[in-house]
């Protein structure tokens, strides 16, 4: 796969003495949607800053599509798009103002058809000669995907792209994305809802206190780290586990009418015929079965509280 | 070079001037009418003729030089302070543009506006007083130098200042008594020597002085030392800047 964006080495520290990033190495493919989850303070947005030329890195070298983005800054900044976390938008501009200024801004000449597209992509068409401040939040937002969206870019970074935005904007929003991912936009998003990036992303970076603690595909990170427990119903009430299930991981609910069996599903054994078969020989029946498998966000929470 | 860029911040700069007309025409129009009417007509008609020109044609130049001095630095200053205060500024920050297009695109509106209110303070004055130009070249190219120059000083005000006290409080404090004390409705040479020597330390005075030479073919101090120490304060401002990019000072964290 070609690497669109590599990072190296990359640190940053604040005057304050802050380390928000600590040798950060990371490379992002052309064309995919990479997801970056991290707790607060993670050093998501300082990353991302860096990228963009917002926030100036203390070491290491960021390259975008083989330009440095320090000596050819013009080559990487007119390439990428940026949707920043809090809603900063020039209040007293109207949406079809802004818009422009940022596709100029980004050094392309008018093209008042493209805007006129995302606009209504974003449903904005209606309101493209409102003043930003009448906007609700959320259309905000949009404003500023749209703005990011303006000049065309290669890559799309967003920074908490759906926070505080309701249902439909989210809709509307990864319409969108899927749309550019498939006409070849990188997209690089973090976000809180977990459940987004499990749906969405192709990879999965999770950085936290400032270093990547992991970078895999969704799918395979799913599969290797996510375990799958095995939920039986039972027919009586198990007051107390039998000794001999004493080497299963095991757990007793709903007082002691489930009985859950925690298991790797990648493992050459996972030991549930022999759990069966132990089961049955100590007498305890079960009428229902089913199995349940971890989520992006027990996964990430599970890999951030083993750092902390 | 992003020409494009250049145009999209000064159109939006422009374009930000035609939403408060009244604030950064009309209200400097109406407060350098009062001006005429006091010290030209009330006071000035009891003066005696400064350097052969009566007083209120002499402090015409002055009232330019006051207003655009005031008008280019507040204009600059506003332009990049607001987008630093609503955070838009990550945008101009994140985009394909060094600061000589940041430069070209926020001081060349501000420059602008305050050129174009020069011309109509010096339209109004025609209806108060008479007067000839003498050197109109020379009066364009001051004009235009110091409008440059004080919308470069605004711009630097605006990335330095980090809230609205600092913002306001320069021009009041430093631009508008540099502008009284630089000559605007006197001639130095009335003053007593120890005060003309402390005067020439001054830079306004010679702005005020080579623009008033322009009209009148008389100076406070050489035409060429003005043109000289306006370009000089010009340099030293874009040099500020250059450093003010190159570093990231207030701007890049």
């Amino acid at each position: 796969m070609q690497t669109i964006i590599s990072v190296e080495n990359l640190s940053k520290s604040y005057d304050n003495g802050f380390q928000a990033l600590n040798n950060v190495t990371l490379k992002i493919h052309k064309g995919e949607i990479f997801a970056l989850l991290g707790p607060n303070g993670a050093g998501k947005t300082t990353l991302i800053n860096i990228i963009c030329g917002i926030v100036n890195p203390s070491s290491g070298k960021v390259l975008v599509d083989g330009h440095d983005i320090v000596r050819e800054f013009r080559a990487t900044r007119s390439m990428i798009g940026l949707v920043p976390q809090e809603l900063v938008t020039e209040s007293f501009e109207s949406v079809w103002a802004t818009v422009s200024f940022s596709r100029g801004l980004f050094g392309k000449p008018a093209a008042p058809e493209h805007l006129e597209r995302v606009l209504k992509s974003l449903s904005l068409w209606d309101r493209k000669d409102s003043k930003i401040l009448t906007l609700s939040g959320g259309m905000k937002r949009r404003v500023l995907i749209a703005k990011a969206l303006s000049h065309e870019p290669q890559i799309l970074f967003l920074d908490e792209p759906t926070a505080g935005v309701d249902v439909e904007l989210r809709q509307d929003m990864w319409h969108v994305v899927r749309g550019l991912r498939e006409s070849g936009v990188t997209i690089i998003l973090t976000t809180h809802y977990i459940e987004e990036a499990e749906q969405i992303a192709d990879r999965i970076g999770i950085i936290n206190h400032g270093e990547i603690i992991l970078v895999q595909e969704k799918v395979r990170l799913m599969r290797e780290l996510g375990s799958k427990q095995l939920v039986l119903e039972l027919q009586e009430q198990l007051r107390e586990l039998p000794p001999q299930l004493d080497s299963y991981d095991l757990d007793v609910a709903k007082e002691g009418m489930e009985l859950t069996y925690t298991y790797d599903s990648q493992a050459e054994h996972t030991g549930i015929t022999a759990l069966l078969g132990d089961l049955s020989a100590a007498g305890i029946k079960f009428h229902d079965v089913k199995t349940t498998q971890s989520s992006l966000e027990e996964i990430f929470v599970e890999l951030v509280n083993k750092i902390r | 070079m992003n020409w494009h860029a250049v145009k999209a911040i000064y159109e939006f700069e422009m374009a930000r001037m035609g939403r408060t007309l009244l604030q950064s025409i009309v209200s400097p129009v109406v407060s350098t009418s009062l001006y005429f009417v006091v010290f030209g007509a009330a006071i000035g008609s009891r003066i005696t003729e400064i350097d052969g020109v009566s007083y209120g044609t002499f402090i015409v130049p002055g009232l330019i030089m006051l207003s655009l001095l005031t008008e280019s630095v507040s204009n600059a200053s506003f332009g990049i302070y607001f987008p630093k205060y609503a955070g838009s500024i990550f945008e101009l920050l994140s985009a394909p543009v060094s600061f000589v297009e940041i430069i070209l695109g926020y001081v060349g509106a501000a420059a602008t506006k305050s050129i174009i209110l020069g011309g109509i303070i010096l339209a109004t004055a025609t209806l108060f007083v008479d007067f000839t130009i003498a050197h109109p070249v020379w009066m364009v190219l001051f004009l235009v130098l110091t409008a440059i120059t004080f919308s470069l000083f605004g711009f630097i005000l605006g990335i330095w200042a980090d809230n609205w006290e600092k913002l306001a409080i320069m021009p009041t404090l430093i631009i508008t008594p540099l502008t009284f004390l630089g000559g605007s409705f006197y001639s130095i040479s009335m003053l007593p020597p120890i005060w003309q020597t402390v005067t020439l330390f001054n830079p306004v005075v010679y702005l005020i002085s080579g623009f008033r030479w322009s009209f009148f073919e008389n100076a406070d101090v050489a035409v060429g030392l003005s043109l000289a120490m306006t370009c000089g304060f010009l340099i030293a401002c874009l040099i500020t800047i250059w450093l003010i990019f190159k570093t990231g000072y207030r701007l890049r964290l």
